[in-house]
């Protein structure tokens, strides 16, 4: 066999073999597209983005309304009754929306609540406001069912058909 | 982390198939390259040797397009969603595997003809292939087995010591009538069962139970127990078989495996440590491993004392340089009685270059990253952990017999994954794959539908 032949064969070969390598990195780089990455954290980056504003002015409310209440701001919720006791949501600022819905805060897996159920917001002055969300059966707080937004007291028991929550310090 | 609810724990990342289609067109062309690639090489040997086309080559092509067509059908009925790449890389692997040792074959070597016989072993391998699509219908299955996979691979692990050290390592069974078998090779995929159904129960008492220090998580001693007993067994293995290969497999594979149960960094440090502990330990006072040190230390002063291989493959990859010499025009016979099992990559590396080194070598990566990638499209636990381990176990058997025959670290007795001659390990590896494809065709399925949002549902409203 002549000495071309077989250098042409050998780098032929080598040409082959990379091109499946080349063909194969194509297949995967096809198989890329039409796949979506959904990042956890992102999403929570973005919740934190929506409401700028809020943390930023909450240590300022809580300042500006007086050393009576500095001692009573509420630092966390916690669900005391329900399918979800134990359940702990840091207050820092945000909206905590409650039901049925899948992107609520707390998802709520309860015949007796709405979709969209009840919200839970700081105000201008930092002070925790419930509102419930025209929801069939309601909102109660303590024993009194809701008709506008009312403030928090720490400790008050809210209640959403069979769930019990509470802001704590 | 504003409203981090805290019950939420777990990875954060998901990689969801936005509608794949199914590929297995796809596959199928690749399918056909695989085989038309040894073929071509296998002309090419016979041009070099002889100056005319081999005898044997209509016979060799079409024995693996055969092979290559039942597995391509069988992936086609069984597993539709599956991977579209595995087959295809596994495939020309094992046919090109089979053009080497062809090749030697042609040389001088002591051992007779074994492409016959690795070609009988690949048609094993591809049955068994078959047979884990077919009869394997889910791979929760193994979920089942993990402490039965647990006793079953430990017992793998230890029958050698029994048998008669063949070359310096107790690794080989031997069945009258039957030939030899190196359990170590099906103990790696039997281990990496066991690992994933423990690491699935365990993972969260390793991850959230520890304390921060200087930067990494120290975990609680209790928690240490399970590294400590698998530290214990990698170097009693490596004391009593003298066989570095299967002990690094099989820790590596658990640190592989702890790590991305846990997502926590300290584990790779303490690996990486007790890895090094250990070695450096038995390679001070057990004479067959230290022998393979010196080996490896200098392997020209160990060319005049009598051990001949390392420096050898040494050579065969330098002669080889950039584009190598052409395949059947290569000087690897030197190398002696291992050419075709261990040292099969140093004829690589002669005769197709660096260029065809690299080649492989990302062919081999590209499996692992497949295996990587139907880990994170996984929906179970017990699957993304399986998948892992399985990639992790191929390619830190790559890792192993590369860096030994290229000199980067000592040479251990284990073979190139479908390169090398050995049935045990062609068989086990194409399970390996098999199990591979059956995890990446439950997690490229499509989803099924999506249950009843129960923002549909009514509010049921309460009486008073």
């Amino acid at each position: 066999m002549s000495e071309l032949t077989l250098t042409v064969m050998r780098l032929g070969f080598l040409a082959v073999l990379w091109l499946f390598v080349i063909v194969a990195v194509q297949v995967i780089r096809s198989d890329l597209f039409g796949t979506r990455v959904t990042q956890r954290a992102a999403r929570r980056a973005e919740d934190q983005r929506s409401q700028p504003r809020q943390p930023a002015r909450q240590p300022s409310g809580r300042r500006g309304s007086g050393g009576g209440r500095g001692r009573n701001v509420p630092t966390k919720l916690v669900v005391t009754e329900g399918s979800l006791t134990g359940t702990t949501v840091a207050l820092q600022g945000q909206t905590i929306t409650l039901g049925r819905a899948h992107d609520s805060t707390i998802v709520l897996d309860d015949d007796y609540a709405s979709s969209r159920h009840a919200r839970i917001y700081p105000d201008r002055d930092g002070q925790w406001i419930v509102e419930d969300l025209g929801s069939t059966n309601g909102t109660y707080l303590e024993r009194t069912r809701l008709t506008t937004p009312t403030p928090i007291q720490p400790g008050a028991p809210i209640r959403i058909g069979k769930t019990v929550i509470e802001l704590r310090k | 982390m504003s409203s981090n609810i805290t019950t939420n724990t777990g990875s954060n990342t998901t990689v969801s198939p936005g509608g794949l289609p199914s590929r297995r067109n796809t596959e199928l062309a690749l399918l056909v390259f695989a085989v038309l690639i040894p073929v071509f090489a296998y002309a090419n040997v016979g041009l070099a040797k002889d100056g005319s086309l081999p005898a044997g080559m209509l016979g060799y092509g079409l024995g693996l397009g055969l092979l290559a067509g039942v597995a391509h059908i069988v992936v086609r009925r069984w597993t539709p969603y599956a991977d579209p790449l595995m087959l295809p890389i596994a495939t020309l692997l094992n046919g090109m595997g089979l053009v080497l040792i062809y090749r030697l074959d042609l040389e001088p070597l002591p051992g007779g003809a074994a492409a016959p016989t690795q070609l009988m072993w690949s048609t094993l391998g591809v049955g068994l292939f078959v047979g884990v699509l077919v009869f394997l219908k889910d791979h929760r299955v193994l979920q089942r087995y993990t402490y039965i996979s647990m006793v079953t691979a430990l017992i793998l692990l230890i029958l050698p010591v029994f048998f008669p050290a063949r070359f310096g390592a107790r690794i080989w069974i031997t069945i009258p009538g039957v030939g030899s078998l190196q359990p170590g090779e099906f103990a790696k995929i039997i281990i990496a069962v066991f690992f994933a159904g423990y690491l699935m129960v365990k993972r969260d008492a390793l991850a959230l139970a520890s304390r921060r220090f200087m930067g990494l998580y120290l975990p609680r001693g209790r928690d240490l127990g399970p590294i400590l007993v698998i530290w214990g067994l990698s170097v009693l293995i490596l004391v009593f078989e003298t066989d570095l290969g299967t002990s690094l497999l099989f820790f590596g594979l658990f640190v592989v495996m702890l790590y991305v149960a846990t997502e926590r960094t300290s584990w790779i440090v303490f690996g990486l440590g007790l890895t090094i502990v250990g070695a450096v330990a038995v390679a001070s006072f057990e004479p067959h491993v230290q022998s393979r040190v010196d080996d490896w230390l200098d392997p020209m002063q160990a060319f005049e004392n009598g051990s001949e291989q390392p420096a050898q493959a040494l050579w065969a990859f330098g002669s080889g340089g950039t584009l190598g010499s052409g395949l059947g025009q290569g000087f690897s016979r030197l190398i002696g009685f291992a050419a075709k099992s261990d040292y099969i990559f140093a004829t690589v590396g002669e005769e197709l270059g660096l260029a065809g080194v690299m080649a492989f070598l990302l062919l081999y990566g590209l499996l692992v990253e497949r295996g990587i990638r139907t880990s994170l499209a996984a929906r179970d636990p017990f699957g993304k952990l399986l998948a892992v381990g399985l990639s992790a176990a191929f390619g830190i058997q790559v890792f192993v017999v590369a860096g030994g025959v290229m000199g980067l670290i000592p040479l251990t007795g284990m073979t190139m994954p479908f390169l090398a001659q050995g049935g045990s390990s062609v068989i086990a590896n194409w399970a390996l794959v098999a199990i591979l494809l059956k995890i990446s065709d439950t997690a490229r399925r499509p989803a099924p539908a999506p249950a009843p949002s129960p923002d549909a549902e009514m509010t049921q409203v309460v009486r008073t």
